[in-house]
This record gives structure tokens, sequence and C-alpha cells, in this order.
């Protein structure tokens, strides 16, 4: 999948692409003549018209057919040579397609390049989970497409839809997608019990005392430690942090001392941290106080609330908050010289900490596999796999084949209820076991030459106990 | 020893001035112009000081009556005629009066029981103390012991203990057995030394006497049964060098008490015009029973006048007569240390003690006129310590006692409120009520005093844990013959526990739910970040409030991740509360197993969870994970896999059986004791009989 792996002799591999993604309801524009009308959103927007309602025509048709058969799952994706096709219906008659291309091989045959679509590379879950996170994402920072018709009609719809989209949709990296975003999962740092309930303790009063603040969440870089907010909005939240607006600010802090953020932290020195949402420089009056809004609950409660995401200079340790109404320069300037010098201290407290996890862990040997974990219950997801995310991609360590297999068992792991372990001999001495416990699945690689499947299921066994052994997950 | 309230023959008439009688104040500072503030009088309720409930009645001193008071046994005599007719002793512990006469042989000086009430010692002259027994059968006769010295006049005489008895005299003390069936007394020890006055602790067997000229060199003594010790002696700091070559310390103004279980000397410092101080002081010189006195104490009063002391529950209580209020001290709470004393100012604005009604005299239905209020801060009321007031013209004794729900609205800061609570003897259920004040409106706290006011309970809780466990420690190890100084720590009312906390505060607060649920599940977390902070095990059903109260909010991922962290330790019922919110909030299940699977001592419970679901293969793979699966009863497993409705599964388990029993007996059939005959039925009705499995032979 990746376009960097196996361009070798004349091959050439060409990574899989967007090609369209449109949002339409059907009910829009129901009348012949006015097929124009259903039309909510079309990337890319240079499409003729008549094509851009050709192409809804066609998945309203599909979804149509297919909804014959199976009434209450209608189809989920649509194969094709070139490209894959993803329906998602996310509100009632709100549909959501994306269009991907198929990686291609390109071959030169005679001095022509010849293209071969890798018709099976494509894992229907990864893209379907990818494009449920495109709404997921516009939800939290727009609320439902319903909320949007009510605001203002169709019209406001289309404002909000265009305006998230066209830049949301250049931040997909479609050829890096993979597993994790199935899961779409929390890393949760861990903790011992005092520390965390130090920290429990430090948010409730940081909250009572700035009682504009409804939720807080707390992390640690990018590991989840508390969150106040309900694990769906969490979710979506976390990926936005840790996908998008951390790795944004880290660029500039790695670029070195010349990076304009850099340079004014001298005058910058009585203030503890720094708004990575909302004002820039906090001693400057004039400076904009604008916190992007999200919605939460929306389900239920359906809350509109000001993100304020603050991260300490001296700690890994950021706050994302919300606060009911918007807050003022005054708040941002309290809150810094609240949260700021105990947050410092809590730093401490816990880097002690980290450092004694990791010379417990680090004494022994590095072992020989590489795994992914995950739990559905709390979205705990860990990864041994993954590099650290940039804010371009999170890179996979290990061959795209391997991820293939990984997603494969997913898959199976999906269809079925029960407990499962399924173990794949994958090329060169590689294997690759699924298991599933409950609500939790484990995947893990392993690369050792001349072994069983038994020495594979010892091996495993062992991870299971060193890695696992507080958990309830049958062997 | 005894400061002998005037009686009618003597100098001073009766209702002489409080100070001048009780050992307090007047002396340099009575001329000066005492600032009459009034402060106190300005009743704004909140009076901390109290007379006791249930005085002690006396006939008042007039001229046919002395009274005297005894403080080693806290008994008031009223001496009629000299004794003749009739003497009755009243106590504040021995409700009981004792009634005798005895013959009128002159005026009486100074009147004691020995401890017990065995001996009692009567001074008549300056040279000689008379004895009376009062233990049953023995001699009736009285008995007299002149003192040894020669020349020497008798200041006064304290008993030590039921048979011994210290004679002080100008010259020196004199300490003897009183043997009451030989009617005689043993010169047990004597020291010569000019005296010029004495005072008696009996809490602490310390006589002090003040000898030198100027009389501020003390030297205390200290008297356990039969021996005499001499304790060094040291020289408090007069005011101001003293003009002339005569007695400076007045013994008015020096008390001694225990505090905090040490004994100190308390000394009023008056006001002096030459040095620079804005009012008299209370000066503490700790007594230590080894080594010397130092100064550790200045407790200042910040006024001028007539004051007089009191030790109640450990305070120092300081009555100004002048403004008719007192003040207390805390010498535990923080003051301000300047390297070798610690100054102190009043914790508690001054306040008058609470009016009072005297009772009036005669039998309760006869009485119906309202009850007389009692002039407090009378001139005519002397003070003894620790505790006691009397007035002599009223015939009343008191002991003072310090009420502590004033004190509430008195202290605003509720850290020290709570230093000052924990420090005091009757402070439980006051604290349990500050406690659940600020949780509640409209005084609710905030979230870092409350997390103070945890933490000051849990330190001391910890303490005493900590002390109860080496006390077991030592116990169990039999090590305790070794030491037989050891004793088990007493548990005061300042050890609030988590039950306590449960009971009076936590689960009245939750349910009360007026506070936002925001607010409530702070509050119960940052008890529990308390406990843990000071190591102490937190109790299941905090954990189960925390829980009740989440889960009545549905707040499911809180109570997620407080799992996920631990924050709510691993329990059998913790397990299987998670388990009965499963309907409820699904993950629960798996929260409990992993549980479950922590503690490791629940297995059974793990099996019994995973059959109740039909998962009859977890349930087995878990049990041969662990090594259990040779003693599990095979009906059980069976059961569940015919429930489950599912042939292949019931398949699975019946052979997995049979190859267990193939394994264990050599044979793949059941034995009529596993009572598994209506599964082996179903299994051939199902699958057929050739499918059972044959024995192997070898």
């Amino acid at each position: 999948m990746a376009a960097a792996a196996g361009a070798a002799g004349q091959e050439k591999q060409l990574a899989p692409t967007l090609l369209s993604f449109f949002i339409y309801n059907p009910k829009l524009g129901p009348k012949e003549g006015e097929e124009e009308k259903k039309i909510l959103f079309y990337h890319p927007n240079e499409v003729e018209k008549n094509e851009k309602i050709r192409n809804v025509g066609l998945c309203e048709a599909i979804v149509q057919f297919t909804r014959t058969f199976s009434p209450t799952k209608p189809a989920k994706s649509l194969h094709t040579q070139k490209n894959r096709q993803f329906f998602h219906e996310p509100e009632e008659n709100f549909w959501m397609v994306m269009v991907v291309r198929n990686p291609i091989i390109e071959k030169h045959k005679d001095g022509k390049p010849v293209y071969e679509y890798q018709e099976e590379e494509l894992l229907d879950k990864v893209y379907s989970s990818v494009l449920q996170q495109c709404y997921s994402m516009y939800k939290l920072f727009n609320g439902t497409f319903l909320k949007a018709m009510e605001d203002g009609g169709v019209k406001v719809l289309k404002e909000r839809l265009e305006k998230f989209f066209h830049r949301y949709l250049q931040t997909l990296h479609l050829q890096s997608c993979d597993l994790l975003d199935v899961f779409c999962g929390i890393s949760f740092f861990p903790l011992d019990k005092m520390t965390y309930l130090k920290i429990q303790s430090f948010i409730n009063r940081m909250e009572e005392s700035l009682n504009i603040v409804k939720y807080t969440a707390f992390l640690y870089n990018d590991q989840l430690i508390w969150s106040g907010l309900e694990q769906d909005d969490m979710r979506i939240l976390y990926k936005y942090l840790t996908t998008s607006l951390f790795p944004r600010h880290m660029e500039p802090e790695l670029a070195g001392r010349d990076s304009p953020i850099r340079a004014e932290m001298p005058g910058n020195l009585q203030h503890y941290g720094r708004f990575l949402t909302g004002p820039l420089n906090l001693n400057d009056p004039e400076t904009k106080c604008r916190f992007p809004k999200i919605f939460v609950n929306t389900d239920d409660t359906y809350e509109e609330l000001h993100l304020i995401v603050y991260k300490n200079l001296t700690s890994p340790f950021s706050l994302p908050a919300t606060a009911s109404i918007p807050p003022t320069l005054e708040f941002c300037r309290k809150l810094d010289s609240i949260v700021g010098p105990q947050l410092t201290v809590l730093a401490s407290d816990i880097c002690e900490q980290y450092n004694i996890n990791k010379r417990i862990s680090g004494a022994e040997k590095e072992p020989q596999f590489k795994f992914i974990y995950f739990n559905h219950m709390n979205l705990a997801e860990k990864s041994t796999i993954h590099m650290r995310k940039t804010p371009s991609v999170s890179l996979a360590s290990v061959h795209p084949d391997l991820m293939k297999i990984l997603g494969d068992i997913n898959s199976d792991f999906s269809r079925v209820d029960e407990d499962e372990e399924i173990i794949v001999k994958a090329m060169s001495d590689y294997w690759v076991v699924g298991k599933k416990s409950d609500q939790r699945e484990l995947y893990v690689i392993l690369n050792q030459k001349n072994v069983n499947l038994i020495e594979v299921n010892e091996e495993v066994k062992k991870l299971c106990a060193t890695q696992f052994n507080n958990i309830f997950f049958l062997d | 020893m005894s400061r002998e309230p005037p009686g009618p023959g003597e100098d001073e008439a009766p209702g002489a001035p409080v100070a001048a009688a009780a050992g307090a104040a007047a002396g340099a500072a009575a001329g000066a112009a005492a600032a009459g503030e009034g402060e106190g009088r300005a009743r704004g309720g909140g009076c901390y000081l109290a007379l006791c409930a249930r005085p002690v009645h006396f006939e008042k001193a007039n001229p046919v009556n002395c009274v005297f008071f005894d403080e080693a046994n806290k008994q008031v005599f009223a001496v009629r005629s000299g004794g003749a007719t009739g003497v009755v002793v009243k106590g504040l512990e021995d409700r009981n009066p004792i009634s005798f006469r005895m013959e009128d042989k002159g005026e009486v000086k100074c009147i004691k029981f020995s401890l017990g009430n065995k001996i009692l010692a009567v001074q008549r002259t300056l040279k000689s103390v008379d004895f009376l027994n009062f233990i049953p059968d023995s001699p009736q006769l009285e008995y007299t012991q002149e003192c040894k010295t020669k020349n020497a006049n008798i200041l006064g005489f304290c008993w030590t203990s039921s048979t011994e008895i210290v004679f002080i005299t100008d010259q020196g003390i004199e300490f003897y057995q009183v043997l009451p069936e030989k009617r005689s007394l043993k010169l047990l020890k004597n020291q010569s030394i000019n005296v010029n006055w004495y005072m008696y602790c009996p809490e602490s067997s310390v006589i002090l006497l003040s000898t030198t000229v100027l009389g501020n060199v003390l030297q205390p003594f200290y008297f356990k049964s039969g021996t005499m010790s001499k304790l060094s002696k040291f020289e408090i700091e007069l005011p101001a060098a003293p003009k002339s070559s005569k007695l400076s310390l007045s013994e008015r103004d020096i008390a001694m008490a225990t505090i905090y279980g040490q004994l100190y000397v308390l000394y009023l410092r008056h006001h002096s015009r030459t040095s620079n101080s804005t009012g008299a002081e209370v000066v503490l010189y700790h007594l230590p029973r080894e080594g010397s006195c130092k100064k550790t104490h200045i407790l200042k009063l910040n006024r001028t006048g007539k004051f007089a002391l009191n030790v109640v529950d450990n305070l120092v209580v300081v009555h100004h007569q002048d403004t008719e209020t007192s003040v207390i001290f805390d010498i535990k709470l923080k003051g301000e240390f300047d390297g070798s004393t610690t100054i102190h100012q009043f914790v508690l604005p001054p306040r008058s003690i609470q009016p009072y009604q005297i009772p009036v005299a005669g039998p309760a239905s006869v009485t119906s006129q309202a009850p007389v209020p009692c002039k407090l801060y009378s001139s005519s009321w002397i003070v003894f310590q620790p505790d006691i007031i009397i007035s002599a013209s009223e015939g009343y004794l008191w002991s003072l006692q310090v009420k502590l729900e004033p004190v509430v609205n008195l202290l605003l800061d509720k850290g020290k409120l709570m230093d000052f609570l924990l420090q005091r003897k009757e402070c439980k259920m006051v604290i349990l009520s500050v406690c659940s004040q600020m949780l509640s409106e409209p005084e609710r706290g905030s979230l870092s005093v409350i997390a103070t006011v945890f933490d000051k309970l849990n330190h001391e809780y910890k303490k005493y844990l900590e002390a109860e466990q080496s006390y077991t420690m030592v116990v169990e190890t039999g090590l305790s013959r070794s030491n037989p100084l050891l004793k088990r720590p007493v548990r005061t009312q300042a050890v609030i526990d988590q039950s306590d906390m449960y009971t009076h505060v936590l689960s009245v607060f939750t349910e009360k739910k007026e506070a936002p649920h925001k607010f409530t599940i702070a509050v119960l977390m940052e008890y529990i970040r308390s406990l843990n902070q000071f190591q102490i095990a937190v109790q299941h059903y905090l954990y189960e409030l925390v829980i009740k109260t989440l889960v009545q909010h549905n707040l499911f991922y809180m109570l997620h991740q407080f799992l996920q962290y631990h924050v709510l330790s691993d329990s059998k019922p913790l397990a299987c509360l998670l388990l009965s919110l499963e309907s409820i909030y699904p993950p629960a299940h798996q929260l409990s197993l992993d549980m479950l699977k922590r503690l490791s001592t629940a297995n059974d419970e793990i099996v019994e969870v995973l059959l109740s679901k039909h998962q009859v293969l977890a349930a087995l793979r878990f049990i041969r994970g662990i090594g259990g699966h040779d003693s599990i009863s095979a009906r059980k497993f069976l059961d569940a896999a015919k429930q489950a409705e599912d042939e292949m599964l019931f398949y699975t388990i019946f052979r997995f059986f049979e190859q267990r029993n193939q394994r264990l007996r050599g044979n793949p059939s059941f034995t009529p004791g596993e009572h598994c005959e209506e599964h082996v039925t179903f299994f051939k009705q199902v699958f057929g009989e050739q499918a059972l499995m044959k024995p192997t032979t070898f």
C-alpha cells in the first residue's frame, strides 16, 4: 500500500487515492430534474454537474437495490476493478459516499506503461471506518446535519459541509490507513493509583475554581489519562488532538529555535503554558480569544461547547477542557495562573513514576514480537507496531502485507461473537497471531526462524502472561 | 498543697478579689489602669467556656464556717466551729459527702485527706500537724507530728499518696510515711532550703519551692512511692530588675499544670512600662522529669489588668477580670518561633464564660421562682488548677469546661479549626458536624479546604492505626513481656475512621442530593485520595458509595476509568457489585472478570460467572489454564452445556470429561458419584451409543 514500498525494477506501485467524496440526501430532490438539489457536498467540486448527478444516482440505486435483500443492512461498499465505493448513512437519509481508487502496479511492457489494479488490496472495514470518522469529526465541530438544517436549511448545511470537508479531506491519508483506523482507540498512559488520584483532585479543583469549565481531559503527550467527556465524544476528540492539533504544534517546536513560537518565549516567561486553541499571546490585549466550538452528547443533551486546549510548557501535559460560554482573555490568564504551577508539580511526580515504569519494563530483553491490542469496552489501544504519530501519517513499522493479514483476521473476528484464535504463517519467517477474548483483541507479529505452531503458541502465551496478566484474557 | 480560700478568721475578708486569693494577677499590674475594652461583653454569642452543670454546693464561708479546698482530691471542706459542730467534705468526683465531727483544738489552718480518704491531716499550729485515721478497724485517736527542723514554721503540707505526706516549712521540706496502726510517722527524707512559698501539682506529684530573696529561683521536687528526687532548679526571668531585695515573684503569678502530658510552670508576667510589650503575657516553662527546665512558649495576652489561669483540655485559659472575658491558647497550634520559644496569640476572640443560672435551693417541686443568674468573674472567685473555680461567698465549686460547638463559628479557617478540634477530648461529633457543614449549603467549603480537612483527619487516623499495628506486632512476637511499659494505644475521639465518616457525613451527604453530582463525586474522590495518601486501606462501603453515586448519574465512563486505574481497589464484593451492573452497563462484566482474575483467589467465582453466561468452553479453558480441571464437577459443566442448547458444545464438553475420566481412572465412563447419568442418556440420544468413548486398554 505504501508508495515507498517495493518499487523494484520497472514496477512502480501507486497508493490508493481518494477519487471522490460526496454527501447527499435523496429526500431533498425527489422529483426528476431536481436531482442536483440532493447533493449537499461534492468533492472534487470541478466535476461536471451531470456526472455528479449520475454518480449520486448510481449510489442511490445500489443502496436501494441491495435494500431489497437486506432491509436493515444495505450495501456498505461496492467493489469494482478500478475503485471501491463506501456508503454510510450517519443520519436518516443523509448519505456519505467515499470513492477510493484501488492501488495500482505500474508495469512497463514494450516501453508502454501497463496498469494493474490491485482489486483485493483494500480492506472494507478500514475504509468504512475512515468514512465514519469523517462524519464523527464533522459532527464534533459542527453538530449534526439535522441541526444545521434546523439552523438555516440546506444553505447553512451546505456551507458548513463545504467549509469543513474542504480542508478535512486534504488531511485524509488513505495510503496509510490500517487496523488502527478500524479501532479508533485511545492510548492510555499507565499510572499508579496515587498519582491518578492526585490528578483527579487537581482537575476537580480546577473545574471548581474555573466554573465555566464543563468537562476536562488530561493527557500525557499523546496518551490519555482522564476524560470527563463521554467515551464516544472523547474518542473523536482524542483523534483530533493526537492526529491533528498536537502534531501541528509539535512541528514548529521541533523545528528549533528559529521558529516564531520559540522566539517569543523569552518575553513570555511569566506564563506557564500555551493555548493550542485560543489566544496566542496572553500578554497582548489585542490578541484574539477565539476557541473552536465543539458539539458533544449530540444524542442526548446536545451541548455546544468551546474547546480550550492548554499545554504546559514545562511538562508533557495538555489539558483539553470545554467551557459552556466563550472564554475571555481574562479567563485564559486565570487558567494559566491556576493550572500552570500545579501541572509542573504533577509533572515531576509523574515523570518519576514514568522512569520507574521504564526501568521495570526495560529490565527485560526486548521481545521478538510486535503487537496491537484493543479493548472494545474502554477503547484502550496499544500498539508496538506503529511509530509515533506525525501530523501526516501514523506509520506502521511492518510490511504492508502483514498489516493486511491483521486486517483480514479482524474481519474474521467481527463476523462471530465467540472467542477465537487465528494463527497465520506469513512470508519469510513471519507468524501472525490473532486472539479474541470477550471484547478484547490481540494481534501479534512474530519473526523467528524455524519455529512451529506449538512454539508460536507458547510465545504468545508468554506475551500474554507478561503484558496482560492483570486482565481476564483467556489463553 | 492547697491555697485555702480565705476563711473568716483570716485577714482577707470573704469576697477578696479572685486574683488576690487564687494565684493570679494583681501585684505590679493591679494599679495599672485596666483597659476596659469590654470587647467580650459584646455577647455576639459563641461562649466557648462554661461552668459545669452540676457544681459542688457547700455551706458558704462565714464567721463560724471555714472553707478549705484540697486540689489533690478536689474536695471542699466546710469546717464548722473548728470541727466541733461538724466537718462536711464534698468532692467533684465523689458525690457522696463525708461528714464527721472532730474536737475543736483551735483554728484550723489546713485540712486534707490522704489519697483515697484514708487519713485526715489537720494543721492547727505552725509547728505541727494532727492526724486522724479513717481506715475501718484502726485506732481512732488523733496523733500529732511536729516538724523536725528547729525553729521552722510549717507553711503547709501535701499528701503524695494514701500514706505519704510532705511538710513544707520555711526552712525546707520533710517527707514522711504515716503508719496509721502505730499512730506515728516515719521521716523518709528531708532537705534544708529556704522557702518563700510552695506549690503542689498533684497530677505529676511535683512540689515547687520558691527560694532566694527575690523568690524567682524555683526548686522542684518529684515524689514517687517513698522516694523524693530533686529536679534541677531554674530561674524565672522577672520583667524588670527589682529595685530592692525583696520577694519579687508571687505565688499568685505562678501555676503548674500538665499540658499534653508534659508538666509546665506557667508564669504570668505582667505588663511592664519599661519593656515594649503590648500587654501581659503567660510564659510557659517546660519542666521535664529529667534535664533542665526550659522556657518554651509565650502566650500573648495583649491586655493588662487582673488575670487568672486555668488549664482545661490541654488549653491554657486566661480569665481577665476587668473585661470579664477569657481567652484560650493551644500550644500545639502553630505559633511564631523565634529560635527558642514559640509565641502564641489567643486562638479565639475573647468571650465571657457562658451565663450561668444558680439553681434555687430547696426541693425541686417547691421552687417556683426563677433561678438566679450567677455573677461571673466575681471578685470572690478563686481559681485552682487545673480547671477549678470556686465562689466562696456563694458556696459553689465548678469545673470549667470548653464547649466546642461555638468554636466552629469563631474559627473560620477550617484547617486551623481542625487542628484545634483534633486536640480536644470530646471532639468527635463536633468534627463530624463540621465535615457535614462544609459539604452542604450555605457554607459549602471549596474542594481544597475539604481536602485539607480530610488530610488532617486521616493524619490522625493513620497515627492511631500505626500505633495499633506496632502494638499488635509486639504482642504477637511475644516481645511484650520484655517491655512491661507497652500499652495498647488509646483510641481518642480524634480518631475519625472511615466508618465514622461514612455513617455521619458521606452517606448522608450523597443521599441529600442537593449538591451538583460533580461536587459529590469530587468530595468522595478527595476522601479516597486522602486515605490513599496516608496509605490507609479504603473500606469497601466507600467504593460502593462512589459506584452508587456514579451509577445514579449514569456516569459509567467515569466509573470505567476509575476501575481502569484501580482507584477502586479490587475485592470480591466489588466484583460482585459490578456484575450486578452488567444489565445497565455491559462493560461491567469485563471489569468484574478482570477484577476476579487479579484477586487470584476468586477462580471459583470466575467459573460461575462464565457458566452463568453459558460460556462453558471459556470456563473450561480457564480452569484448565490454572490447572484446576481435574477436580471440577463434571455435572456442573454438563448442565451448563446442555442449557446452552448447542449440541456440538455439549459433545465437546462431554468428550472432555470422558477423556478426564480415562486419564484419571483408566475408564472414560462416569462414576455414580458424579451424578451424570442423565447427561450420558442425553448424549446417547443425540449422538448414539457408539459415540461414547471406548475404554482404551494397553
